[in-house]
């Protein structure tokens, strides 16, 4: 594949914690406008992956390219929506300012954003269906608003590629719905979308590109290509439920 | 007033203003207990300080102070990453071991100089007005010179970098992904700390110090939702915990330090207790009204099971809520009457129905998507 093409590149990928391996030379290539899904048990390493893509810590090994650059010369690319439990909602502050963060990278050091960066966050905030919600306080919102607001922020960066880690997780049904419905419109602009992912029944139905991982990758590529029981169990050993039912409505 | 008791009284609202505001993300990053541990190690910088110039007014002091702050920070945290030791923990261990230092060096190789413990820990602000310096043609006191400058160095700092911190405090990992290195933006607040911390130690003592850092920000951010309104109110607690202070010790003939750190607790503890909707008290009303509120919707839906069937005349009986919702009879005669008084139920014959809006509630509620 051509390296210009290719939104994230990912070669020789080793993290270790006290010399213990949580990502095993892990190689990734995801093309250009695609979404994403990167699955895989618990203790896999897919969140330890997403903050080694991102330089939020430091890799034994590797290196990776955005568009054929180092991150640290593409961060103006990249939108990143971290786990909704990572922050303390307690925070005193009101949706519209958290949404305002998104653009703090474009701002630089020192300089305040202004009237036209807030209504960027409120334009921002209607595409998640949160308008009404911009002088709410954050300690205010539900599961399924933080990771809104947060989806909301990631938009205000105006990213090419986005990196999200467990946007469904504990949302309601509705917040699914329209996380979905974002996902798939990024998509259709040319973004690019890896997102961590828990419920394999839905990969099919939201994702195009899944990625199988399990300290090492298992597989990588397009969902009818590898999303495949062999992969499946590969990734998750025995204990893949979902695969006996699976085979019940689709035999392989 | 005379004017050294108006000069005492400002130079404690201008230390209780330059604490407090670091002191607001101290206490919004959970790591409040670094201002007690920074407020005693500066005490090492400032003796080493002395013995390498051998000048008590040197600026050089300063920079120790500063310097042995951040050391202290990096030591906690390089401690803390060894997995071996909690960061409290961690605390407890690198403070008392540096300050300990301090005092030994003090009483081997300082003695006599205007450097003893007591004066560390409590201060002596009864004193501040007659150590003086020229400034401006006018005789000033030292500590409000001093003070009144890094009040001025922190509201810079903050002003400059007021995004920075909010988003590093808020998400450190959005603030790395973004290229604001939360490293830097975590130094720059805690040599902010250090700074402060040796520039009021002199006057009011290390206690103070973190009485102003702490005290006014905790009980700030029981009153807002709104970090500028935050950090306005932490200095405004503080300025008030330093004047009430003031005159406390000054009615009970106290030590002053002693006297404000005392008032600004129990300006905590009237915020605890009485803030508009975060204090125990407004807490406590809440929960009331919720229990009532869950008990009608629980009535409401308890009346719609049993609506039109044979049963119903059993079920909704109101002597009968004893047995069905084991409800003590007191609690079931003043759910239905608020229930009355709400529209939701009518009461005739001791039997209880549900109007049109209770039985839209009951239905809404049974209803309703989480």
């Amino acid at each position: 594949m051509d390296a210009d093409k290719l939104a994230v590149q990912v070669a020789d990928l080793t993290v270790a914690y006290q010399e213990k391996p949580v990502l095993w030379d892990v190689d990734l290539d995801v093309p250009q406008g695609v979404l994403m899904a990167i699955v895989g048990p618990n203790g896999a390493g897919k969140t330890t992956m997403l903050k080694a893509i991102l330089g939020l810590l430091t890799p034994a090994a590797g290196h990776v390219s955005i568009f054929g650059k180092p991150y640290q010369q593409q961060r103006s690319l990249v939108g990143y929506v971290p786990q909704r439990g990572s922050v303390d909602w307690d925070f005193p502050t009101s949706v519209l300012d958290v949404v305002m963060m998104g653009n703090y990278g474009k701002l630089g050091w020192v300089r305040r954003p202004g009237a036209a960066d807030r209504r960027a966050a409120q334009s921002a905030l209607e595409k998640v269906g949160m308008a009404d919600y911009a002088d709410r306080q954050i300690s205010q919102l539900s599961g399924g608003q933080q990771q809104r607001t947060f989806l909301a922020r990631a938009l205000m960066q105006d990213a090419q590629v986005y990196f999200m880690d467990e946007p469904f997780q504990g949302v309601d049904a509705t917040t699914e719905r329209a996380i979905v419905d974002l996902l798939k419109e990024l998509r259709a602009q040319g973004k690019t979308v890896l997102a961590v992912h828990h419920d394999l029944q839905t990969v099919p139905e939201y994702f195009d590109w899944v990625m199988l991982l399990n300290v090492r990758r298992i597989a990588s590529g397009p969902v009818n290509e590898v999303f495949t029981d062999e992969n499946l169990r590969a990734a998750y050993g025995g204990r893949v439920g979902f695969l006996n039912k699976r085979q019940d409505h689709e035999p392989a | 007033m005379s004017s050294a008791q108006i000069e005492i009284q400002l130079i404690g609202i201008v230390v209780a203003a330059a604490c407090a505001l670091p002191g607001v993300f101290l206490v919004l990053r959970g790591m409040a207990m670094m201002s007690d541990a920074i407020s005693h190690t500066v005490l090492l910088g400032i003796v080493l300080g002395f013995l390498i110039t051998g000048d008590l007014e040197s600026p050089w002091l300063l920079f120790g102070a500063a310097a042995m702050g951040l050391l202290t920070v990096s030591l906690t945290e390089l401690l803390n990453r060894t997995r071996l030791v909690k960061q409290d923990a961690a605390i407890g261990l690198v403070f008392p071991a540096l300050f300990s230092i301090a005092v030994i060096l003090i009483s081997r190789f300082a003695r006599g100089v205007h450097l003893d413990t007591d004066a560390v820990l409590l201060g002596e602000l009864a004193f501040a007005p007659f150590d003086r310096l020229m400034l401006f043609g006018a005789l000033l006191p030292r500590s409000l010179v001093v003070m009144s400058i890094i009040l001025v160095i922190n509201l810079l700092f903050i002003l400059a970098l007021y995004k920075e911190l909010k988003l590093a405090t808020f998400d450190a990992g959005l603030a790395a992904a973004l290229g604001f290195s939360p490293a830097l933006i975590h130094y720059g607040l805690m040599g902010m700390v250090s700074i402060t911390a040796v520039g009021a130690f002199d006057a009011v003592g290390s206690i103070l110090v973190v009485a102003f850092m702490v005290a006014p920000a905790a009980a700030a951010y029981l009153l807002t939702d709104k970090l500028e309104r935050m950090l306005l109110y932490s200095v405004g607690l503080g300025a008030l915990g330093a004047v009430g202070g003031y005159w406390m010790a000054h009615l009970m003939d106290a030590n002053i330090a002693g006297s404000m750190a005392t008032v600004i607790g129990l300006l905590f503890l009237l915020c605890l207790l009485f803030a508009p909707e975060r204090g125990l008290l407004a807490t406590a009303a809440r929960r009331q009204r919720q229990r009532w509120e869950f008990a009608q919707t629980m009535l409401t839906i308890h009346l719609l099971h049993h609506e039109g069937t044979p049963e119903a005349g059993v079920e909704n009986r109101l002597d009968h809520l004893h047995d069905h919702l084991r409800w003590e009879p007191a609690f079931a005669q003043g759910v239905v009457q608020r229930a009355d008084e709400r529209g939701l139920v009518r009461l005739e014959n001791g039997s209880l129905h549900l109007t049109e809006a209770g039985r839209g509630l009951a239905t809404t509620m049974l209803t309703e998507k989480r």
